[in-house]
């Protein structure tokens, strides 16, 4: 029986290793925050973090990620607070909201090590998950709305080091 | 206009079966229509069996819970019904709340009777009953507050969930009252007609674009939408779809492989007597992924039936024999003698224009859980027509549709797909052979393969002009599978005018334009073939998204025939004259406002770019929402078109949530952006080519050109966005290509191809 490592708990899923996360997580973990949209890499909707990287959880086995540090919707942040999920309130991005947890994990991944990417970065990133109600332009918007607030809470911060 | 919308006026909605209750209960206070069987209205009104289930709901703790009876597919309804409430009731946005409703009749649309949620009709169909219940719980709530403190009534002042008296400075909250059981006022159906409700100059929360309610739980995913349900005990079941979209059967079934996959509990063949499925089988099995393997593992011998041989060839020919026919089809417009004017017509245009198969795919695949538990059968699923659905599936149980119960979900999209119920079917019959509760998911490919369809359409325009340039006569013949017919509901039908009996005006809604053209006729032919082959449905603004491609293409021909700017050519056309009054006079100035925003005629574009304009009265002649849009485009010499930019304008008459309207028109006008150039489904040997996204491929981030969107609000009554603007955006291309390009295309979606062949050598 696989042992999975998500949002820091440590978590044993009766799973063969053939498995797909996605399904894992979903079902029989009842993390639902992560969705099912294609079943194969073509949409985004299932999209989690394995050690940082975005990856469409129904194209990764259960077998592959045993033992490493995987993130869901549920753990990007405590409390639904993480700039982006801020952010995404703030431009009141979700219609469906389908598609969302999956855009907001696919932007994570972006913000985390581009902190300042431009548009064309950000189309670029994000190109692949799709959203059926055409939120694009306010996804677009809020991801520079939560790499401008992450830039400067980190200034902030830098400034309130002491030197 | 059809049977179903001849109530929109809100003095003719049907109060009069029901009464408005308010009352204290136990749980808090109540206010609704006491409509259900069964419950009398006097014993509703008593606390012990007063159930909080009816518009809204006041708890001890002050939080007002609209309960909402439109699905909510992402447009905000919920939020839009509890934002109508809050403005007559006088709540703190902050304490409100909603739920989505279950299949009670009682929460049956107050127009339509029925629930259903589509047309975008929601808000206009809804503003009033909605604005009245809330100013019914202020007036109870400001009657018991008075009595409590003692002074007049008509001294108080609602605000902010706060009932103030500002002469003596006493002051209840909402909580307070509620806690007191002091709001105990009644509403006849005349009371509640005699209500004065707030003018426009009135309102601090209709034209405020508040947080919308549902969007915090779709940042951190705990919305729950029909996917995310799990009941104690649930098994998995993941269907086997026939190679043909509609008519094969199941000949054998040999599970040995799938009995090898661990938890496989068992394959059903359904029996699907509601004829909403065709040749299934369900394999169910203790986890999804075990369902999905005995699936594969599944070997099933088919009878292809009637339509295995058809294709989207097939379909176009036969579309083609039958608008030759004389007497095919019925007439929905049948004003003049256009046959008689074509003959002294100075010129005479004929076209032909078609729409491929489209397919809704929302994100969320199709699924439903079902348990039977005790007499009742549960059906956990996010759907647009509970009314019916409920049959369907009752009709897949073998039950009385009054023993169905419908709990409604978050929908993840819906665009029309889920009006439909056959994803209740193998959650039913799964459920009822294995004895547990049963959640069945469709695969992407299930999804697509098996859409209730935007049926294939074949139009036929011929246009007569007069010596001065004059549109004299337009004939109209839309040939497409019926989507309306296919539920068997006679009052969704409209009869024809040559009284040939009923036909589907969800076929050929808008081609009864606002233009004035004394001899014009429409005639709505059903395609057998294709309605028996793609069982079609709603999808996106329905008959609009194909009839206004060909009439709006069609008026720009007829410019460019007669050498007119097409903007001007149809501003002369909307004179307002007759039965055009009003209407055409609004989406006149919206065409303007359109010119004006984009710039239209006032710049000259470089070579290879081109503006198109289009204008619409989408969804139907008595709901419309005037619309224009100017597209801009580039047309390289290969034929490729680049959209560089839409301007859309819209007549709303009353915005509740401007923020809302303008995503929502700006997701619309992406959808007709994507139908018009990126979505295209075909069909061979009867079934649907198209399996997921690779193939069948809506518009993505990459593809969004830039987008700007004028709202026009003039205090008219409040009409719906969620689909006009899809229907404009295809004709707007195609006419900029022509002007960019003197390309003239007839047929969606648009391709390179197309565009090449169509250029002048």
């Amino acid at each position: 029986m696989p042992t999975l490592t998500i949002n820091g708990r440590s978590l044993s899923v009766d799973a063969a290793n053939d498995t797909p996360l996605l399904w894992a997580i979903r079902e029989q973990l009842q993390m639902t925050g992560t969705k099912f949209g294609c079943g194969a890499g073509l949409c985004g909707a299932c999209t989690v973090h394995v050690n940082g990287e975005a990856v469409r959880s129904c194209q990764t086995m259960v077998g592959d990620v045993a033992g490493k540090k995987i993130t869901t919707i549920e753990g990007l942040s405590a409390k639904g607070d993480h700039p982006l999920q801020k952010a995404w309130i703030a431009e009141q991005v979700p219609q469906c909201g389908y598609c969302q947890s999956g855009q907001i994990m696919q932007a994570a991944s972006l913000l985390a090590k581009n902190p300042n990417p431009t548009k064309e970065e950000v189309v670029a990133h994000m190109d692949g998950n799709l959203c059926r109600c055409m939120t694009y332009s306010r996804i677009q918007k809020a991801i520079m709305r939560a790499a401008t607030e992450m830039r400067t809470a980190s200034a902030a911060g830098n400034e309130r080091r002491p030197t | 206009m059809n049977k179903h919308v001849n109530d929109v006026a809100p003095e003719t909605t049907d109060l009069s079966r029901r009464s408005f209750l308010v009352g204290t209960a136990a749980t808090g206070l109540v206010l609704g229509y006491a409509g259900v069987p069964g419950i009398d209205p006097a014993s509703a009104a008593a606390p012990a069996t007063f159930e909080p289930s009816v518009w809204y709901a006041i708890s001890p703790d002050g939080l007002v819970t609209v309960t909402c009876g439109k699905a909510d597919m992402g447009q905000h309804i919920a939020s839009t019904m509890a934002q109508i409430v809050c403005e007559e009731l006088g709540a703190k946005w902050s304490d409100m709340r909603v739920q989505l409703a279950s299949n009670d009749p009682k929460f049956n649309d107050p127009v339509l009777g029925a629930q259903i949620t589509g047309g975008s009709w929601s808000t206009m169909m809804n503003f009033d009953a909605m604005s009245r219940a809330g100013a019914a719980g202020r007036m109870a709530l400001t009657e018991g507050a008075a009595a409590v403190m003692g002074v007049p009534a008509s001294e108080l002042v609602v605000r902010d969930s706060m009932i103030v008296h500002p002469k003596s400075k006493k002051q209840m909250s909402f909580a307070e009252l509620v806690k007191s059981g002091k709001a105990t006022k009644t509403f006849t159906p005349d009371e509640l007609k005699a209500i004065k409700l707030k003018t426009p100059d009135q309102y601090t929360m209709i034209g405020v674009s508040v947080p919308q309610l549902d969007i915090p739980s779709k940042t951190n995913g705990t919305a729950k939408y029909g996917i995310d349900v799990m009941l104690p005990g649930m098994a998995y079941g993941a269907v086997v779809t026939p190679p043909v979209r509609f008519g094969a059967t199941v000949k054998s079934v040999d599970d040995s492989a799938a009995k090898k996959v661990p938890g496989f509990i068992k394959a059903v063949t359904l029996d699907d007597k509601t004829g909403t499925t065709s040749g299934w089988v369900v394999a169910v099995a203790s986890t999804y992924a075990n369902a999905k393997k005995a699936a594969a593992a599944l070997k099933i011998a088919y009878d292809g039936g009637p339509n295995a041989k058809v294709s989207s060839e097939s379909l176009l020919d036969e579309a083609k024999r039958l608008q030759k026919l004389e007497d095919s089809g019925q007439f929905f417009v049948k004003d003049g003698d256009p046959s008689a004017a074509f003959g002294s017509a100075a010129k005479v245009l004929e076209a032909e224009y078609t729409t491929s198969i489209n397919i809704h795919a929302p994100m969320e695949p199709m699924n439903a859980t079902a348990e039977f538990k005790g007499d009742i059968l549960h059906i956990y699923s996010g759907n647009q027509f509970a009314t019916r659905s409920g049959a369907i599936a009752a009709g897949a149980a073998g039950i009385d549709p009054k023993f169905v119960v419908m709990h409604q979900m978050w929908l993840g999209g819906g665009f029309g797909r889920r009006l439909d119920a056959d994803m209740m079917v193998p959650a039913v019959q799964a459920a009822k052979a294995i004895g547990k509760p049963v959640k069945v998911i469709y695969t992407r490919e299930n999804d697509m393969t098996m859409d209730f369809s935007r049926p294939l359409t074949y139009q036929k325009v011929k246009a007569g002009v007069d010596g001065d340039g004059k549109l004299v006569a337009l004939s109209h013949d839309v040939v497409s599978a019926w989507p309306t017919a296919r539920w068997g509901i006679p009052d969704f039908l409209t009869p024809s005018v040559d009284k040939k009996g009923p036909l589907d005006s969800f076929t050929v809604n808008g081609a009864d334009f606002f233009y004035t053209v004394p001899n014009h006729y429409v005639r709505a032919i059903k395609n057998e073939l294709a309605h028996n082959a793609t069982p079609s449905g709603q999808l996106r603004s329905v008959a609009p998204g194909w009839t206004f491609w060909a009439v709006e293409s069609m008026i720009d021909e007829i410019a460019a025939a007669t050498g007119k700017d097409p903007a001007q050519f149809r501003i002369g056309l909307l004179d307002g004259k007759g039965k055009n009054d009003g209407g055409a006079q609004r989406l006149r100035n919206t065409l303007l406002a359109a010119m004006g925003l984009s710039g239209y005629g006032t710049k000259q574009l470089p070579k290879g770019e081109g503006m198109g304009v289009a204008c619409v009265s989408s969804q139907e002649r008595a709901t419309a929402s005037w619309t224009a849009c100017v597209a801009h485009v580039a047309v390289a010499p290969s034929g490729e078109v680049t959209v560089k930019k839409l301007t859309v304008a819209t007549d709303v008459g009353t915005q509740v949530h401007p923020d809302n309207i303008r995503a929502q028109v700006e997701g619309a006008a992406l959808w007709g952006l994507s139908l018009a150039m990126y979505e295209k489904a075909t069909l061979k040997d009867g079934g649907i080519e198209q399996t997921n996204f690779d193939s069948y491929t809506p518009l993505r981030m990459s593809q969004v050109p830039e987008v700007a969107v004028a709202v026009i609000a003039n205090g008219e009554k409040a009409t719906g966005v969620g689909e006009p603007a899809v229907t404009v955006v295809a004709p707007a291309i195609g006419n900029a290509i022509f002007n960019a390009s003197g390309a003239r295309v007839r047929a969606l979606p648009i391709t390179a191809e197309a565009v090449k062949g169509a250029m002048k050598a």
